[in-house]
């Protein structure tokens, strides 16, 4: 008998994915739901602004922290959605498409919230 | 064809609906994480273009989605909870429906305090 989500694949790249959901889930819940308790409920929309930013992003520990919920997340929305292409596209020629496009705009996406994090300078504007 | 409930129904009952709604909100939440990336990029361009872009947020239709998009990722977080406690512990699937209540009921206990806070702007 299976659980409620997806059938645990037998192996390879597909049992890594299914664990890895799994993995992330959990470690994103407390991440995500911390980021959200001090993004909108501590503070609010009204006071983050360029300064707020920019004194969090003054010591390392809070760009460690969004870098790493960054591609957690990241990676598990992406496979979230590799899931239901599967699921979903069934001709050859789509699916190979969909799967190409994800993967490409994954990467200029994950790479420019990447570069963000790490090269944010207020001293050095683009 | 047919009827169009035919296109949303698969099974019915909690376990389809749950499975439903947590692949909806996986997919809004992720499309908000590709233009989260994109309003945090513009920090790049100093403090005016980030300040611009973040007055786009203050508006009442962005705070009101603020509010949505929170409770999107907080069932998404919960039933995805309940989703590995039945992976790993086959015996519950037995009470798979239970579960699914315990998620509803979690979610509406932080959920309704977190949302009348966070919408306490419009009575200002």
């Amino acid at each position: 008998m299976n659980g409620a989500g997806r059938p645990r694949p037998q192996g390879g790249i597909d049992l890594m994915a299914w664990i890895f959901m799994r993995v992330s889930g959990v470690v994103l819940l407390l991440m995500v739901l911390l980021h959200l308790a001090i993004m909108h409920i501590i503070n609010n929309i009204e006071v983050i602004n360029y300064h707020f930013v920019a004194a969090r992003y003054a010591t390392p520990f809070w760009r460690t922290f969004d870098l790493v919920m960054l591609w957690l997340a990241f990676i598990h929305g992406l496979n979230g959605v590799r899931v239901m292409i599967d699921d979903y596209v069934s001709s050859r020629g789509w699916r190979l498409l969909s799967l190409a496009s994800l993967y490409v705009l994954g990467f200029i996406f994950l790479a420019l919230g990447s570069l963000v994090i790490l090269t944010f300078n207020p001293a050095r504007p683009f | 064809m047919g009827k169009i409930s035919k296109y949303f129904t698969y099974r019915g009952h909690e376990g389809q609906w749950s499975w439903l709604l947590h692949r909806i909100t996986g997919i809004g939440v992720f499309l908000f994480l590709l233009a989260h990336i994109v309003d945090t990029a513009m920090i790049g361009w100093g403090p005016s273009v980030y300040n611009e872009t973040m007055a786009i947020y203050r508006h009442p239709l962005f705070r009101v989605g603020e509010v949505i998009l929170s409770g999107a990722v907080l069932y998404h977080a919960l039933n995805g909870v309940r989703i590995i406690i039945i992976d790993f512990w086959p015996e519950s699937t037995l009470a798979q429906k239970k579960l699914f209540y315990a998620v509803v009921v979690t979610f509406a206990v932080i959920f309704v305090p977190a949302a009348i806070y966070m919408m306490a702007w419009m009575v200002k």
